[in-house]
């Protein structure tokens, strides 16, 4: 099996464009990737897009009619937070496969403001029996490592903190704004212990990627800026005690980080920088242990410490993570490997971490009553 | 409480009534592997056993595991309040709401021992239609 290679990779800056449709969105990140690497739609030999507002919709399909209708074959892919990393993946197992050696993958959202979470059933239990809201589920999770570890309310609000001030030196991000601790912890409470300035943003976005066989990468001559993929892994939630009543993404994290590592033959202390899923501050606490960047029970300290901060021991979410530089659902898994080959090539700006040689993505979804879908990648310089 | 009226619908499928009327929680209970779930179920999420499920009333008293308090909820729904999350004394994992507490955090302890009681509730969504809900509220240790 050959190995794969990232040669074009590209997103939009994350924002709201209601003036836009989702096929446009999808469209502008592609040609940008396209561009990248210097290459053309007629070059893509098949087609992996990603979103989920849309999910019966047929997006990539959709895109193809505004930038080349080729004939390709399109999969259109909708699996929670976890999407655009799983049409990533789907791209990266046909060239796996031998079935392709060129293949384009898309993640895509066009998102309203406000809360995501809770049931279309009827009777609406909301507020009668807990509640159904994203806020409510990852506060839980905080809360559990606080009962478990003395975690503190300032420790998971120093996340924010630092994810809103790594959004500064972004230029893609949403927000690109300073957040002091005491402004972080003064925001209007939307789940204890999640304020305002502790959930993700609700934006527009995309992200594109073109992923290539070796072969194919010496043959274009584009192994100059290529990034390889080390590992690409994903996994369900695995059963545990509490998951009717306390959604778990942690269990279904720690058993994809344990294959990525396996799969690329390396372990958190070889990685240079993380892109893990801080949906709201409380899981980036609980997701640096999930992934090994400490043992369990010493997150919060890596808070303290400053370890995941831009030029810290193990930097995390440089981009401004969902926290800053915000979280459209279906472009998110793509947009976060495009951070770490963004850094393994060495054209970061400001906020670069110096002499990045391996990266991890992670991205986590799901929902009450769903389940969970877990993507992991560990990408490496060439 | 007007949880006599056998006619009036619960809020959620697992909360039923027997045949006096009187509102039980439904459950399952694994004879494979003894895991207790909400619910009624055939097969075994957590050990995959066929044909091994019996039906169980679950336990009405546990200790609270987790909880936030929620703010910010959707439209029309009233907050402050505490979701919860309770360890069942029988091994189930039932989320609820938790009243007769304050909904701050120094107000609420973990393994706070607390039971179950049947209310009567209006749905957000269906306003003037009253279901059979329940809550959780603080038992008195023994
Ligand atoms: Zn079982």
């Amino acid at each position: 099996m050959s190995d794969v290679y990232v040669v074009g990779i590209d997103m939009i800056r994350f924002g709201r464009y209601p003036e836009r449709t989702v096929p446009s969105l999808a469209a502008e990140a592609t040609l940008m990737a396209l561009d990248d690497c210097g290459l053309s739609i007629r070059d893509m030999q098949a087609l992996y897009c990603g979103n989920l507002g849309q999910a019966s919709g047929m997006v990539g399909q959709r895109m193809l009619a505004e930038i080349g209708q080729t004939g390709i074959p399109v999969t259109n892919v909708a699996n929670a937070c976890a999407t655009g990393a799983t049409a990533f993946r789907d791209a990266w197992m046909a060239i796996k496969a031998g079935i392709y050696d060129i293949v384009l993958a898309v993640g895509v959202e066009q998102m309203g403001k406000g809360l995501l979470g809770g049931s279309a059933s009827e009777p609406s239990p909301e507020g009668l029996i807990g509640s159904g809201s994203m806020p409510a589920m990852f506060s839980q999770i905080g809360i559990e490592h606080a009962r478990k570890y003395g975690t503190t309310f300032a420790q998971f609000s120093g996340v924010s903190v630092k994810n809103h001030w790594h959004s500064t030196m972004n230029p893609k991000s949403m927000y690109r704004m300073e957040t002091p601790l005491q402004e972080v912890m003064a925001a209007e409470m939307i789940a204890w212990p999640n304020t305002k300035l502790m959930c993700s943003v609700n934006v527009d976005g995309s992200a594109a990627a073109v992923l290539v066989s070796e072969a194919k990468m010496r043959q274009l001559g584009l192994v100059g800026r290529a990034i390889k993929v080390r590992a690409s892994e994903m996994s369900s939630n695995p059963f545990q005690d509490r998951q009717m009543a306390m959604p778990d993404f942690s269990s279904a994290t720690r058993l994809a980080a344990r294959r990525a590592y396996e799969m690329a033959g390396v372990g958190p202390e070889d990685i240079s920088l993380v892109e893990l899923h801080d949906c709201f501050a409380t899981a980036e606490i609980v997701h640096y242990e999930n992934l090994g960047l400490c043992t369990d029970g010493e997150a919060g300290r890596l808070i303290d410490d400053g370890e995941t901060r831009l030029g810290g021991r193990i930097p995390v979410n440089v981009s401004g993570g969902l926290l800053s530089k915000g979280h459209p659902l279906g472009a998110t898994g793509i947009a976060n490997i495009y951070e770490i080959a963004t850094h393994l090539r060495g054209e970061a700006g400001d906020r670069q971490v110096n002499g990045a040689r391996l990266g991890l993505t992670h991205v986590v979804g799901g929902g009450p009553g769903m389940g969970t879908a877990c993507a992991i990648h560990v990408l490496e310089k060439v | 409480m007007n949880a006599k009226d056998d006619t009036q619908p619960t809020i959620v499928p697992y909360l039923k009534r027997d045949e006096s009327g009187k509102p039980y929680l439904a459950g399952s209970k694994c004879t494979a592997c003894g895991h207790v779930f909400v619910g009624e179920r055939t097969v075994c999420a957590k050990c995959t056993a066929r044909g091994q499920m019996v039906s169980v009333h679950l336990a009405e008293t546990g200790k609270l595991y987790v909880y936030t308090i929620i703010h910010r909820s959707f439209p029309g729904v009233k907050t402050p309040f505490v979701d919860v999350i309770v360890d069942l004394d029988d091994g189930a994992h039932l989320k609820g709401t938790l009243v007769g507490v304050k909904p701050e955090p120094e107000a609420i302890a973990f393994d706070l021992p607390v039971k179950i009681a049947y209310r009567e509730a209006e749905p957000v969504n269906k306003p003037g239609k009253p279901h059979l809900s329940y809550v959780f509220e603080p038992a008195l240790e023994a």
